[in-house]
């Protein structure tokens, strides 16, 4: 049986890599300081499904919602092995919380479940920007479909099930769930299989209009790559909200519950530092003052 | 949409495993008890199980004022689909103006599936709460006594503070071990109100096959005193350095990511954001930079040593004593400084 697989993945900043050059005055984040990358757990999501359409056929999608540059993430998933790609991009949907953003993604992939239904939708646990991991099960809650968070290996798929072991942080769960589903996958499983370099050649001009747009001295010239593109199968397939006939009053700032109040870089709160000579006396002070303080003992 | 009701108690979602309550929920109560005095609510705790009411008790001597159970056999195990049921229809009836929970892994299961069927606000991993006043920057409405919800983004490069201003209940999930373990007053009272949802098996869509308990090896938030080690220590025959100055003191060991990655010492003893948030009341960090997502797991410590031969290491900005130096002599130095007094 083979099985329709959509991967929901995000082009995140790379966190680990913030300088002080990334921050701004006023304490927000300067995203376009920070290198783009794919969200780490979301390539595991993509190679779990990878290995599900390896052992019983189907086909894998790759979804992302933001802006035209979030097609760098697509075309990685194309490189990797994923069959089609959609990007999400609309102005009106700029601003979405959690709860908005998965409203989007439960239309697209009630969309892309109009033809073939999906059986399965697979994500990674968390994104590193925000670290909420809310999108996924809230998209789950919007399908009216069961989750398993927490994947580490998809040990068996077949009459309608889904046999997953998940680690719950306080153990581990070996789950049967029925299908449609949703999976949210970790970094403990199988590690995500590197682009092939043929596929990189292949994919390597695959665009989106929304870049063709950005990109292209005028409307003639997006016309003509657009229509060029197509012919080869290389125009990345884009929605906007109105495509995936989403309700606007549940998109972007209208839809989203959650106001940003205010932001503030960290700052250290040390106080009342002492430097101790690394020699014994100063070492065998500082450990009296410890004790003096009831801080040992 | 639930409406917003400003009379609403203040909710904290209580969590067990296998009958043990988990001490977030205790944690929870304390800042919920803040939060309720604020505003001159009730503070209650939820609890959830097949036969959960003998923990009541012990949540009303840690500050509830009321304990809701719902007990039924098929709430034994915790699977999304039922345990967001129940709490809908309670949040539905009862209209709560603040619920929180435990950003614990099922805490983070459980709450995103409750806002999405309600439509309401949830922001998640809290570090602190507090009450405040709000004015919508956009259409310059102002907003009394909301529930402002702070929590670290961004890799814990900034702490953004997010309200929810309109669709109620303001709801978030709570990083464990950041809320201090209020002290149980056994003299408390309250009220336990049990009852019996109405649950079928179609609510439970999993089949649970096995399910396996892992101890945990060690318990760092229950540490008074830590000792960790970072890439700096160099090798895992080295990493011994660690143990035997916890074991001097009678501490736990830590670690940063960057010593577990190495192999060097097990996953359960990093501290961070990816591991356990600790405040012990003296925190060692040896050899170990202090990354922003390290610092975000223990700059709570009331007091911190740092080992490093770094004189730029970020960690000597939130450390109370600095050793620039070598950490292969000047840990030897304390154990012996320590072992003298004795």
């Amino acid at each position: 049986m083979a099985y329709n697989i959509v991967v929901l993945v995000k082009q995140v900043p790379d966190t680990k890599r913030l300088t002080a050059d990334a921050m701004r005055d006023d304490g927000t984040v300067n995203r376009t300081a920070l290198p783009a990358i794919f969200n780490p757990e979301d390539l595991y999501a993509l190679e779990t499904a990878l290995r599900v359409r390896e052992r019983c056929g189907g086909r894998v999608t790759v979804v992302t919602m933001g802006p035209p540059q979030a097609c760098e993430a697509l075309r990685e998933s194309l490189e990797r092995g994923a069959d089609d790609v959609v990007l999400i991009t609309d102005r009106r949907a700029a601003a979405s919380d959690t709860l908005a953003t998965s409203y989007i993604l439960s239309c697209a992939v009630r969309k892309l479940g109009a033809g073939r239904a999906v059986d399965l939708v697979i994500c990674g646990r968390q994104a590193i920007d925000g670290d909420t991991a809310q999108v996924p099960p809230q998209t789950a809650e919007k399908l009216g479909w069961p989750q398993v968070t927490y994947v580490e290996a998809v040990e068996e798929i077949g009459d309608g099930r889904i046999v997953a072991r998940r680690n719950t942080g306080r153990g581990t769960e070996r789950v049967s769930c029925p299908l449609p589903c949703l999976l949210t996958v970790t970094d403990g499983g199988p590690q995500p299989r590197p682009p092939s370099a043929k596929r990189i050649m292949a994919v390597k001009k695959a665009r989106s209009r929304a870049e063709l747009e950005r990109d292209a001295r005028d409307d003639a010239e997006v016309r003509a790559r657009a229509e060029s593109l197509g012919k080869r199968g290389l125009l990345i397939t884009q929605w906007d909200l109105d495509d995936i006939e989403a309700d606007l009053a549940w998109c972007g700032r209208d839809g989203s519950p959650t106001k940003v109040k205010r932001i503030q870089s960290v700052v250290l709160t040390g106080s009342g530092f002492k430097k101790v000579e690394p020699a014994e006396e100063a070492v065998a002070a500082m450990v009296h003052e410890l004790i003096e303080d009831h801080t040992i003992g | 949409m639930i409406e917003a009701n400003r009379q609403g108690d203040v909710w904290v979602v209580a969590e067990q495993n296998d009958g043990e309550l988990e001490d977030v929920g205790l944690e929870l109560l304390s800042k919920g008890r803040e939060l309720a005095e604020t505003l001159g609510v009730r503070l209650t705790a939820v609890l959830l199980g097949a036969d959960a009411a003998g923990h009541a008790e012990r949540l009303i001597h840690h500050g509830a004022d009321r304990v809701l159970v719902a007990e039924h056999p098929l709430l034994a195990h915790y699977q999304s689909n039922s345990y967001a049921k129940v709490l809908c229809r309670l949040i539905e009836e009862h209209k709560p103006q603040i619920v929180i929970y435990g950003a614990t892994p099922l805490g983070r299961d459980l709450a995103p599936r409750i806002a999405s069927a309600i439509r309401a606000g949830l922001t998640a991993d809290c570090t602190d709460l507090d009450i405040g006043d709000h004015v919508e920057p956009t259409t310059r409405q102002k907003y009394d006594r909301l529930l402002y919800q702070v929590r670290p983004a961004f890799g814990g490069n900034i702490i953004a503070t997010i309200v929810n201003p309109e669709r109620w209940p303001q709801m978030a999930t709570v990083r464990e071990g950041v809320m201090r373990m209020p002290d149980a007053d056994p003299a408390r009272r309250g009220e336990v109100v049990r009852f019996t949802p109405d649950l079928a098996p179609e609510d439970l869509p999993l089949k649970i096959l096995e399910h396996t308990r892992a101890e945990r090896k060690v318990n760092l938030k229950a540490a008074r005193i830590i000792v960790a080690g970072g890439a700096g220590v160099g090798s895992k025959e080295n990493f011994r350095l660690i143990w035997d100055l916890a074991n001097a003191l009678g501490a736990a060991a830590g670690a940063s990511r960057a010593a577990v990655d190495s192999g060097w010492i097990d996953k359960d003893h990093q501290v961070g954001q990816t591991g356990t948030t600790v405040r012990p009341a003296l925190y060692i960090a040896i050899g170990i930079s202090g990354a922003v997502q390290h610092r975000a797991g223990m700059s709570e410590a009331q007091k911190i040593v740092a080992i490093n031969a770094d004189p730029d290491a970020p960690i000597f900005q939130v450390a109370h004593y600095g050793i620039v130096g070598d950490l292969n002599r000047a840990v030897p130095m304390m154990i012996d400084a320590i072992k003298r007094r004795v």
